[in-house]
């Protein structure tokens, strides 16, 4: 498979009043088009800092980031904006829905930034609900749904613009046994049957058995698990 | 506009909040429609065209001091003038103090020389044939269910008859309307003969409150008015001679300068929604960090939160503006109807909406452009991690 985004020699140091702490210490990756990766490690260990970098969220300190063939560590504030987009579905630990917004309109927040009429982005957003399970609940509002509802809708909203990759964020984080493996399971369903590339941050080893490989970071620096994807 | 809906969610995010942020942009701005009604009326800005053609004659020393009525033919026959009329105060009440009619002794000159009043010609000849006859304006007839025909007394408060009784009896003799360019509290006129007042009163005789003179040119009214008032130089009765718009404005100034108070009471006024409301607007913005950060994420780009954060300052002034203006615009008439004539507010025009519409975007971008900035400036990765 083609790779999606490739890391290299990547660093980030965050500057804490007059203390600069390195987070990520040249790291270096390959990401296959089509797979689901998931970053684990130990809290500080850097994962969250390198999903940011990839979801164009943050920009490195050092090194270059390349997705699809081209480097967004070179993209400018706004650039990066319409890069992301088109490019990136997010999906956080908390949610992160707008509690005002029905699921429906939650989920048309990303075709705003596109040229659909309104017709057409209601019936993209019920299409991205349907797949999620969730059609029924579209007028309903975040507060009237489960946190495993939730989660799902937050899904649809990242699907619904058909990005390259979604980047997820302890997506099971905040939830039960059986709402996680929901989660999981739709995720999975993405990326076997949508070909959606998947790079998920988890704490937890029963999540990231639902990935394709799993990498380990630990202070800054990648440590491979199944023999994948790092690059010397 | 596809916006529109995050601006209006975001507005209804806390309903109690926006509703007495709403209410307090109301106040402001009725408050700002009715003050600026009072300084336009103070200012002479209820100018009316009819109010150019005409100049008023008024002692030159106090608007109380009277003419001698010997002026008026002489005044007729400078060129340049049409007719000369007259008109003295005569400070009615009816039944009660608190009943204040806005009444005037005049001469039948005076009316032909008001296009505003619109009179039958029925109606002017039963006024010039009835010693006691009354014209009354519509909404002073329909206010105390006035009929023609009926006996009405009016108590002066200035003038008592020669018997020393303050109470002057009268015959309303017609009830007329108003043209559609009237000031306000036109339709709440009475109108006397000044025959009858100048007989009847205790006071002096053959003295004329002012003169109102129609000009056949009103091109010619600054040598009309220094012809007139060349009459009565070094005399005992010099006079003042300036357009009736002026000599309006003029007699409002004598209170003192309203405008200034005005102005000084509406800026106290916005300084104050400008705090309140910006200490809302920053509130509202704070709560939401994380919310803007992940419409930023979503690839919003900087420019449209912050758009997003003035459009919704922006519209809440213009929600709470416009209704403030559309309650000022109700009440100005009402005012000057329930006071019978006293308050004679100009209704609001084209101005005073031009002027509240730009305070309300004003306001509302001085109010929402600090949160909005902050808005634009956030760091997502800070703003999702809660720092």
């Amino acid at each position: 498979m083609a790779t999606l985004v490739e890391i290299r020699n990547v660093s980030k140091v965050y500057e804490r009043g007059r203390q600069k702490v390195e987070v990520l210490h040249h790291v270096n990756l390959d990401i296959a088009e089509g797979d689901f990766l998931a970053l684990m490690g130990p809290s500080g260990s850097g994962k969250t800092t390198l999903l940011n970098l990839i979801g164009g969220l943050d920009s490195p300190t050092d090194g270059s980031i390349t997705i699809g063939g081209q480097r967004i560590d070179r993209l400018g504030e706004g650039a990066l904006a319409k890069w992301r987009a088109a490019n990136v579905g997010f999906v956080f630990q908390f949610y992160n829905l707008l509690p005002i917004l029905s699921a429906q309109k939650n989920v048309e927040l990303p075709l705003l930034l596109t040229h659909l009429s309104a017709a057409q982005r209601r019936k993209n957003a019920a299409i991205a609900l349907e797949l999620v399970g969730l059609a029924d609940r579209a007028s309903h509002k975040p507060t009237e749904l489960s946190g495993g509802q939730q989660q799902r809708v937050a899904i649809a909203r990242a699907i619904v613009s058909d990005p390259r990759f979604l980047v997820c964020d302890e997506p099971t984080g905040d939830l039960d046994r059986q709402s996680a493996e929901d989660v999981l399971g739709l995720l999975q369903m993405l990326n076997r049957d949508h070909g959606k590339t998947l790079i998920m941050v988890t704490h937890d080893p029963r999540a990231a058995e639902h990935a394709r490989h799993t990498l380990h970071l630990d202070k800054g620096t990648l440590v491979e698990e199944q023999g994948l994807g790092i690059r010397d | 506009m596809k916006y529109l809906h995050l601006v209006i969610a975001a507005l209804s995010r806390r309903k109690a909040r926006t509703l007495f942020t709403l209410v307090s942009i109301v106040a402001a701005f009725l408050l700002f429609g009715l003050l600026n009604a009072v300084r336009v009326a103070f200012s002479g800005g209820s100018e009316t065209l009819a109010g150019n053609e005409r100049l008023v004659v008024a002692s030159r020393f106090s608007i109380m001091t009277g003419l001698p009525q010997s002026l008026q033919a002489r005044i007729a026959a400078i060129p340049g003038v049409e007719a000369v009329g007259h008109q003295n105060w005569f400070g009615g009440v009816y039944q009660d103090p608190k009943n204040f009619v806005l009444s005037f002794a005049v001469d039948q000159n005076y009316l032909d020389s008001n296009p505003e009043i619109v009179l039958t010609p029925e109606q002017r000849k039963a006024f010039a044939d009835t010693r006691d006859g009354a014209l009354v304006g519509k909404a002073l007839a329909e206010r105390y269910g006035w009929k023609v025909g009926q006996q009405v007394p009016l108590i002066s408060q200035i003038f008592p008859r020669k018997d020393g009784d303050m109470t002057w009896p009268f015959t309303i003799v017609g009830i007329y309307d108003v043209a559609p360019d009237a000031p306000n509290g036109t339709d709440q006129m009475f109108f006397l003969h000044w025959k009858y007042f100048d007989e009847g009163n205790q006071y002096g005789q053959h003295e004329v409150g002012w003169y109102v003179v129609q000009l056949s040119d009103p091109a010619a009214a600054d040598r009309v008015a220094q012809a007139i008032d060349a009459l009565s130089a070094n005399s005992d009765h010099e006079t003042r001679t300036q357009t009736a718009n002026a000599f309006n404005a003029s007699f409002a100034k004598q209170l003192g300068n309203i405008g200034l108070i005005v102005s000084a009471i509406v800026a106290a006024v916005f300084f104050t929604l400008i705090l309140l409301t910006g200490n809302t607007m920053a509130q509202a913005v704070r709560e939401r960090i994380p919310e803007l950060a992940v419409l930023k994420t979503l690839g919003f780009s900087s420019r449209s939160v912050l758009a997003l954060v003035l459009a919704e300052a922006v519209l809440m002034l213009l929600v709470g503006g416009i209704i403030g203006m559309l309650l000022a615009t109700a009440v100005v008439p009402a005012l000057g109807k329930a006071s019978g004539g006293m308050i004679q507010l100009p209704a609001l025009g084209l101005r005073d909406w031009s002027e509240g519409l730009a305070l309300m975007i004003l306001i509302g971008f001085l109010v929402g452009v600090l949160p909005a900035l902050r808005g634009m400036r956030l760091r997502i990765v800070d703003a999702l991690a809660g720092r």
